[in-house]
């Protein structure tokens, strides 16, 4: 019969304290589990979902984690916009060079309580190089043409029930805001893993057509070059004229107005589009000098004989060094915010968790001291048996160690169920995706760190069964 | 089998005077003997035991057991021959409760080193208890658990069997089953018998009776 049955055979013996004991064991340790996993996989979200297929972002100069933030999660409050124009210095002027893809978004619009993106269609070319690549379950990418398509987040299509066909009113500026014109799903993303399943993509040039969207046109000097404009493209600019000229700026300044129409807007194009949008079909794009963007996602070209990170080193100093905008590096922010503010608070989290733990192992030390004295003449009746000082001791060691054992794989066990069981909620409401088995590396040290702790708290009642007085426990009265 | 030679135990009492328990110039067991040992209660009679068995030490003297004197042994060696060649029934059995009968036989075996689950059951089967092999202690009677206390003592095949009043919680109809049982499994085995006994009836089956008083010359210093 081995030390450890003996020891097992005690617990048994003790049943309800033993349960108890390992149950609050069980607790502190679900609880440790559970901050491990989270922190995992709330660390490994924001780092996988700062690598969504492009190397910086180019937004208005400020917080530079507010941009990260703003753009890539969509969290925290929009930030500023930059003009049209710098955008364009990227896919035609002079950053085109150090530039693969840049990507255009517009923020600042709601559909409840999910962010509403104005972007192009080549923001599903992107490649996040862990995550899935922007595939859809239903439907498909809006076409450039279909001014007020959309395409939405997998998190966004369960929670709301947009469907491909359903038509849904961005609001501006805030969940609560003026309602905008409706745009039509045509396509629900398959769900990615990052903050792009809780929103919604819309075309950036219907987008630009809706309310308060558009900036105010160029002053005197401006207007001397929209009259040569009207000169040299009379039916054009006059069209954008009538759209740009609308209350508050409004650039529906017709609201559907027909008179407005341009008058070599083609209408067999109608039968064209897809989705129903004939409401919207006849408007022209905004002009460019009326635009702005919140953000530009750059995927920077490699150059050839230098290393990754540094091709883009000149772009950057070039924009840096400019007052327009500003370069941000979201793997750098995001990795700067999990070290500043969020590994210290997770650890604190995980101290307490750690701390319940050291309290759950008081329990045992509690649990077992107290059994000593009622064991105190099974303990002589061992020793009397031939067991040595050095094997009580060990008995008793074991036993506090198959107590926190026993705690250790219910709370892991308890730990993993309740993040299963939260996981899907947990999905839901914050994009991090968490299932039973996911674990965190950390998780190796609970079972070590509960055999130090247990023989640690298991050792004034094993010192207890190591002084006892053979002779004098076994005359005492059973 | 068993040689006390100038055995000396004495305690200090509260008010710092002591109290000799014990003062024993020679005392022998032969092997395979079997011996009753009589005295009044308080006469020293357990604290004897304990010596012999190497639970409790003598001020001085030698307790030589199977020619090995214990008193010389470190602790951890005499708990080992203690395991090895030193069987103890104990007065209340004290068998553990939370293992079953043939769990306790076994739990003897542990601290020998040895692991003999056939000898165990068979043991037990020859104290009467085959169909009570998995039963708790509170599962058995009286005179089960001390037949069960027998079969432990004996497990590990020792050289001396020392009884504390083994009959003394068990009816009178069982103690003469108990003590046939321990004489005859002695027989068997070859073991040399110490058993203390406050009962004549007991004391009047052995060939050798001795009283503590008549060797013990610390009772007889009172």
């Amino acid at each position: 019969m081995s030390l450890w049955k003996i020891a097992w055979r005690s617990i048994q013996q003790r049943a309800l304290a033993s349960t108890l004991t390992s149950v609050s064991m069980g607790l502190g340790v679900a609880l440790v589990v559970a901050v491990l996993v989270v922190h995992a996989a709330v660390t490994e979200s924001f780092r996988h979902g700062a690598g969504l297929g492009y190397d910086m972002i180019v937004g208005a100069k400020g917080g530079k984690l507010q941009l990260v933030l703003n753009t890539v999660y969509y969290l925290s409050s929009p930030v500023e916009n930059i003009p049209y124009s710098y955008y364009k210095e990227f896919t035609e002027g002079k950053f085109k060079p150090y530039v693969e893809k840049a990507v255009p978004c517009c923020l600042g619009d709601y559909f409840e309580d999910y962010r509403v993106v104005g972007t192009t269609a080549e923001m599903f070319t992107l490649k996040p190089p862990h995550g899935q690549p922007y595939t859809c379950a239903q439907g498909e990418i809006f076409h450039p043409d279909d001014f007020f398509a959309a395409v939405i987040g997998s998190t966004v299509a369960r929670k709301t029930g947009l469907t491909v066909g359903s038509k849904f009113q961005p609001t501006h500026g805030a969940p609560d805001g003026h309602q905008h014109d409706p745009f039509t799903v045509v396509g629900v993303l398959r769900p990615t893993g990052t903050p792009n399943d809780r929103a919604l993509f819309i075309n950036i040039e219907g987008f630009y057509l809706l309310d308060n969207h558009a900036k105010e046109p160029p002053e005197p000097e401006a207007h001397a070059d929209h009259d040569h404009d009207h000169a040299a493209d009379a039916d054009h600019e006059h069209a954008d004229h009538e759209h740009a000229a609308g209350p508050a700026g409004s650039v529906l300044a017709d609201d559907h107005d027909h008179a407005a129409e341009p008058a070599d807007h083609d209408h067999a194009d109608q039968d064209a589009h897809e989705h129903g949008h004939d409401e919207h079909h006849h408007h022209k794009p905004l002009p460019e000098n009326q635009r702005e963007v919140t953000a530009i996602l750059v995927l920077t070209a490699s150059q050839p004989g230098i290393p990754p990170g540094l091709s883009a080193q000149p772009l950057v100093k070039q924009i840096n060094k400019g007052s327009v905008a500003q370069v941000v590096l979201p793997i750098r922010e995001i990795s700067t915010l999990l070290e500043l503010f969020v590994a210290p608070l997770e650890l604190l989290l995980l101290g307490l968790t750690v701390l319940i733990v050291a309290v759950a192992g008081v329990g045992i030390l509690v649990s077992i001291y107290n059994s000593m004295s009622e064991r105190r003449r099974e303990i002589a009746v061992i020793r009397a048996l031939g067991a040595s000082r050095g094997a009580v001791m060990l008995i008793v060691l074991l036993e506090s160690i198959l107590l926190a054992l026993a705690g250790g794989v219910l709370g892991w066990l308890l730990g993993h169920a309740l993040l299963a069981a939260l996981g899907p909620w947990i999905a839901l409401e914050t994009g991090v995706s968490i299932a039973f088995w996911q674990a965190a590396v950390l998780e190796l040290v609970i079972i070590p760190g509960l055999v130090v702790l247990a023989a640690v708290v298991g050792f004034l009642p094993a010192l207890v069964a190591y002084r006892t007085d053979v002779a004098k426990a076994l005359v005492a009265a059973p | 089998m068993l040689h006390l030679k100038d055995i000396q135990k004495s305690y200090v009492e509260p008010d710092g005077s002591i109290l000799k328990i014990l003062d024993i110039p020679d005392f022998r067991i032969a092997a395979g003997e079997q011996v009753v040992l009589m005295g009044q209660s308080g006469s020293g009679k357990t604290t004897l035991l304990h010596i012999i068995a190497g639970i409790g030490q003598a001020n001085s003297g030698q307790v030589c057991v199977a020619g090995t004197d214990i008193a010389r042994l470190s602790e951890s060696r005499r708990d080992l021959f203690r395991a090895r060649t030193i069987g103890y029934v104990f007065q209340t059995f004290n068998l553990l409760a939370g293992f079953s009968a043939l769990e306790n036989v076994l739990l003897g075996m542990t601290f020998a080193g040895r692991h003999d689950a056939a000898r165990a059951r068979a043991l037990l089967e020859r104290v009467g208890l085959t169909r009570r092999l998995s039963h708790k202690p509170a599962m058995l009677s009286v005179g089960e658990q001390q037949r069960v206390a027998v079969a432990r003592a004996l497990a590990n095949r020792p050289k001396l069997l020392l009884a504390d009043e083994p009959t003394a919680n068990v009816d009178r109809g069982h103690q003469q089953q108990i003590i046939a049982l321990i004489r005859e499994t002695c027989r068997e085995e070859n073991v040399a018998l110490l058993l203390v006994t406050h009962t004549t009836e007991v004391a009047d089956q052995f060939e050798r009776v001795e009283h503590l008083e008549r060797f013990n010359q610390a009772v007889a210093s009172l």
